[in-house]
C-alpha cells in the first residue's frame, strides 16, 4: 500500500470511517460551494465609512497614504520620491491602467516594465483591492503587476481605486472568485499590511526587513 | 535534533542560573503579553471568531481525509504536486530527490517548525546541499548552531550584543570597524547578505500557516518578506506542512487570520499573507516553475479520535507559551524538543513518545493561563494531565513519585485519616514556620527552600475554618 492511502486509511478509521457512498464528501463539497463568512468584525455602512477606515488601518500598520484624483497620481507618485531623496525611476508591470494613472505630460517619472532582479529602488503596483478592516492590500501575479515587485524594491508604491475599498478580507475572495472562477486562483495572492518588519533582535520592532522598507498608498478618487 | 527532555530538570536548572538568558527572557514576559492584550480588547468579536475558528478546525478534523483529497486535487489541477510522507525520513528524502533533480546547491528557506522537526537542515548538509535560513531569528540561530527556543521568535533567547559578535565573527568580509551598535544596523546588515543568497538559490522551502482544500493554496503569514522571496525567486518551491493544515475554504482562513496574528504578536494583521497556488502560469513573468507540497504525518494521524486530537487544532501562535511561568522562568531549549512551552509538552509525548519526554507534561502548575489565552480553546492542562496518567500507567516515572501518590492515594480516599493527616501536618509546619512566620527549612522539600522561603500556613486548616463558619451562621 502506498503512503498516501495508509496515511488516509489511518484517518479514516480515526473520524468519520470509510465514506463508501461519498456522504461526508458531499457535505463537505456543498461547504466548500457555500463558503459561508463567518463573524465580520467591523459594520461599516458606508463607502465613505470604508475608505475612512482602511486609511486609518493601512496608517497605523506604517504605510503613508495618500489620496488624489486621476489626474494627479503621477504628481503624487513624484512627490513621494522626492520627499525621500529618491531618483525618479520606477518599475510596473505591464497594467496599461496603471501606466496610463503615473505617465503624465511633463514625464515626471522615468518608468522601466518587467519583474524586478533585485536593482530597483521603487516599483509601482496596482491593487486588487483592499480590506478597510485591517488595511490591508490585495495584490495578483500576473505580468500586469509581477509578484517580485511587491518584495524587492526599497519602496513599493501601491496604487488602489476607491472603488475596490471593500469593508472585509471576505468582499475581496469574491472579488477574486468573480475574476478567476470559482477555486481558482492565481499564482500568488498577496495580502500586505504596512512594510516589512522584524522584531527578532530583543523583540524590538524594526521596519524594513526582507521586504520594502517603505509602504507608500495612493487612493484614486473616482 | 537529539531529544534532551529527559534531562529537564538539568536543563531547567541550567537555565535559571544563566543571567543572559534570564534577561533575554524578560522580553517574553513583559513585551509578548501586553502586545496581544491591546490587540484582544480592541476587538469586540475576539471571542466569538475564537469559538468559530474553533469550530472550523474541528469540522475540518472530522472530515480530514476528504479535505486532504481535494486539496490534492486541486494542487494537482493546477499542475503541482503533492507528496505523501509518513515519517520525518520519508520527508526528508523526498525535498532531496527534488533538490538532487534540480540540481540545486543553495536552499532557501522561509520559517517552518515541520523543518525542525524532521531535521532538514542536518540532512541537507550531510549531503552538500547548503540551507540558508531567511528569517532573520532563524539566521541568527542558525549562524550560532542553535535550534528555535520559540516558535515564533526563534531567536527569543539571544542578546543584541551576542548577535552583534557572530556577525562580525561569520560576515568576515565586511569592513571590521563597520558600526553595528543599533538593531537596524544589524538587520540592514543581514537583509545584505541574504538578498545575494535569495536571488542565488535553487530552491525554496517554506513552511505552510494553512492549506486551503477549496484552491489548492498553501498559505504562509510573514513579517519580514523572508518566506515570500523564498517562494517566489527560486526556479522550484517545496511546501512542508503536516496534514492538520488544511482548512476548508479561504473564509474558513479569514476567521482563524483574526485571532492568529492578535494572540502571536498582537498584530491586527501580520504584514505579509501569501496565498501560493500551484507553480507559475504560462503568462507570469515570476514564481517558480515548480510547485511541490509534501504532506507530513509523523505520528499526527494517531491523535486522531483520541483524548489528544484537540491539539491538532494548533496554529502554532505561541500565545501558550508566551504567558506559561515555566517558559518563562525556563526559556525553550530546556524543553529539549522542537516544540516548547505548554503546547510542545502536550505535542512533544504525541510525537516524539512519552518515554522520552514525559518530563514535559510535569513542567506545569496548571495554572491555566496557556488555555485562557488559546485561541483554539485547546485544552492543554487537561491534555497534560492525560500524559501524566499514561506515564504513571506505563511505569515511566520514578519510584518515589510511584509510591508517594499511592500513599497519598490510600489518604484520599479515607476521608477521616486525611483529615487527621493534615492536621499532624498542619502543625509540623506551623512549628517550623515559628508559628507565624515562613519556612526556611523543610523535610523531603529541600529543593524548595533552598533557593526560597516557603510560606508558613494559616492559624486554621480549611476544615477548621470551614466548621467555625458554619457554627457562627447558626449562631446568627
Amino acid at each position: 500500500m502506498s503512503t498516501r492511502s495508509e496515511i488516509l486509511k489511518k484517518i479514516r478509521g480515526a473520524v468519520g470511517g470509510p465514506d463508501e457512498k461519498n456522504v461526508r464528501r458531499v457535505s463537505v463539497e456543498q461547504h466548500i460551494k457555500r463558503h459561508p463568512a463567518g463573524t465580520l468584525p467591523s459594520k461599516i455602512s458606508s463607502k465613505a465609512g470604508a475608505i475612512k477606515l482602511f486609511i486609518k488601518r493601512a496608517k497605523s500598520a506604517d504605510a503613508t497614504v495618500e489620496q488624489c484624483g486621476t489626474a494627479n497620481v503621477a504628481e503624487q507618485v513624484a512627490s513621494f520620491l522626492r520627499e525621500h531623496n529618491l531618483p525618479a525611476t520606477c518599475r510596473t508591470g505591464t497594467d496599461y491602467k496603471l501606466k496610463r494613472l503615473v505617465s503624465s505630460k511633463a514625464n515626471l517619472l522615468e518608468l522601466s516594465e518587467g519583474p524586478s532582479d533585485g536593482n530597483d529602488i521603487t516599483a509601482i503596483s496596482c491593487a486588487l483591492g483592499g480590506a478597510a478592516e485591517t488595511g490591508t492590500l490585495i495584490l495578483v501575479s500576473g505580468p500586469e503587476n509581477p509578484t517580485t515587485l511587491n518584495f524587492l524594491p526599497e519602496n513599493h508604491i501601491v496604487i488602489l481605486h476607491e472603488k475596490d475599498i471593500v469593508p472585509h478580507q471576505e468582499d475581496l475572495w469574491k472579488k477574486i472568485r468573480k475574476k478567476y472562477g470559482s477555486g481558482e486562483m492565481p499564482r500568488t495572492v498577496n495580502m500586505i499590511t504596512g512594510p516589512s518588519r522584524s522584531a527578532d533582535i530583543e523583540q524590538t520592532l524594526i521596519l524594513g526587513a526582507h521586504g520594502p522598507l517603505r509602504l507608500h498608498i495612493i487612493i484614486v478618487k473616482g | 535534533m537529539e531529544i534532551r527532555s529527559h534531562k529537564f530538570r538539568q536543563n531547567a536548572a541550567d537555565a535559571l542560573a544563566n543571567e543572559q538568558l534570564q534577561n533575554a527572557l524578560a522580553h517574553v514576559r513583559s513585551k509578548f503579553i501586553q502586545k496581544r492584550a491591546k490587540a484582544v480588547n480592541n476587538l469586540k468579536a475576539f471571542d466569538t471568531l475564537r469559538d468559530n475558528a474553533t469550530a472550523i478546525k474541528n469540522h475540518t478534523l472530522e472530515n480530514l481525509d476528504v479535505y486532504l483529497e481535494i486539496f490534492e486535487e486541486k494542487v494537482i489541477a493546477q499542475g503541482g504536486q503533492v507528496h505523501w510522507a509518513a515519517t520525518a525520513q520519508e520527508a526528508r528524502g523526498q525535498v532531496l530527490d527534488i533538490c538532487r533533480r534540480v540540481p540545486a546547491k543553495t536552499v532557501t528557506k522561509g520559517k517552518s517548525m515541520i523543518s525542525e522537526e524532521i531535521e532538514l537542515n542536518e540532512f541537507l548538509e550531510q549531503n552538500d546541499i547548503t540551507p540558508v535560513e531567511t528569517d532573520l531569528g532563524e539566521y541568527i540561530i542558525q549562524l550560532r548552531g542553535e535550534h528555535p527556543s520559540h516558535i515564533i521568535a526563534p531567536a527569543v533567547h539571544v542578546n543584541m550584543d551576542q548577535v552583534r559578535d557572530d556577525f562580525r565573527k561569520h560576515h568576515t568580509h565586511l569592513p571590521e570597524d563597520r558600526v553595528l551598535e543599533e538593531p537596524k544596523s544589524l538587520l540592514l546588515e543581514a537583509r545584505g547578505i541574504l538578498r545575494e543568497r535569495f536571488l542565488k538559490a535553487d530552491v525554496g522551502i517554506t513552511g505552510a500557516n494553512f492549506l486551503v482544500a477549496e484552491t489548492g493554496t498553501s498559505v504562509i503569514v510573514t513579517n519580514e518578506g523572508n518566506g515570500d522571496l523564498t517562494q517566489t525567486l527560486p526556479r522550484v518551491h517545496i511546501v512542508l506542512a503536516s496534514l492538520e493544515k488544511v482548512v476548508p475554504t479561504l473564509e474558513d482562513m479569514s476567521q482563524i487570520l483574526r485571532v492568529l496574528a492578535r494572540s502571536a504578536t498582537g498584530q491586527e494583521m501580520s504584514v505579509y499573507t501569501t496565498l501560493s497556488s500551484g507553480p507559475k502560469r504560462p503568462d507570469d513573468v515570476d514564481g517558480p516553475e515548480e510547485f511541490h507540497v509534501i504532506l507530513l504525518d509523523n505520528g499526527r494521524s494517531s491523535m486522531l479520535g483520541t483524548e489528544f486530537q484537540d491539539m491538532l487544532r494548533c496554529i502554532r501562535c505561541g500565545a501558550c507559551m508566551n504567558h506559561c511561568p515555566v517558559y518563562h522562568a525556563v526559556g525553550g531549549h530546556a524543553y529539549g524538543w522542537v516544540y516548547p512551552g505548554p503546547m510542545g509538552a502536550v505535542l512533544s509525548p504525541s510525537l516524539a513518545g512519552v518515554d522520552k519526554t514525559g518530563h514535559l507534561p510535569n513542567a506545569s502548575t496548571f495554572c491555566g493561563r496557556c488555555e485562557s489565552v488559546c485561541p483554539m480553546h485547546i485544552p492543554l492542562p487537561k491534555m497534560m494531565r492525560h500524559w501524566r496518567e499514561r506515564e504513571f500507567e506505563q511505569h515511566l516515572s520514578p519510584p518515589s513519585n510511584r509510591r508517594n501518590l499511592k500513599l497519598w492515594a490510600w489518604f484520599a480516599v479515607r476521608p477521616g485519616w486525611y483529615r487527621l493527616m493534615t492536621r499532624f501536618s498542619h502543625l509540623g509546619l506551623r512549628i517550623l514556620s515559628g508559628w507565624s512566620g515562613s519556612i526556611r527549612w523543610l523535610p523531603f522539600a529541600r529543593g524548595w527552600t533552598r533557593h526560597r522561603n516557603m510560606p508558613g500556613p494559616e492559624r486554621q486548616t480549611f476544615m477548621q475554618a470551614w466548621q467555625r463558619h458554619l457554627v457562627e451562621r447558626r449562631k446568627s
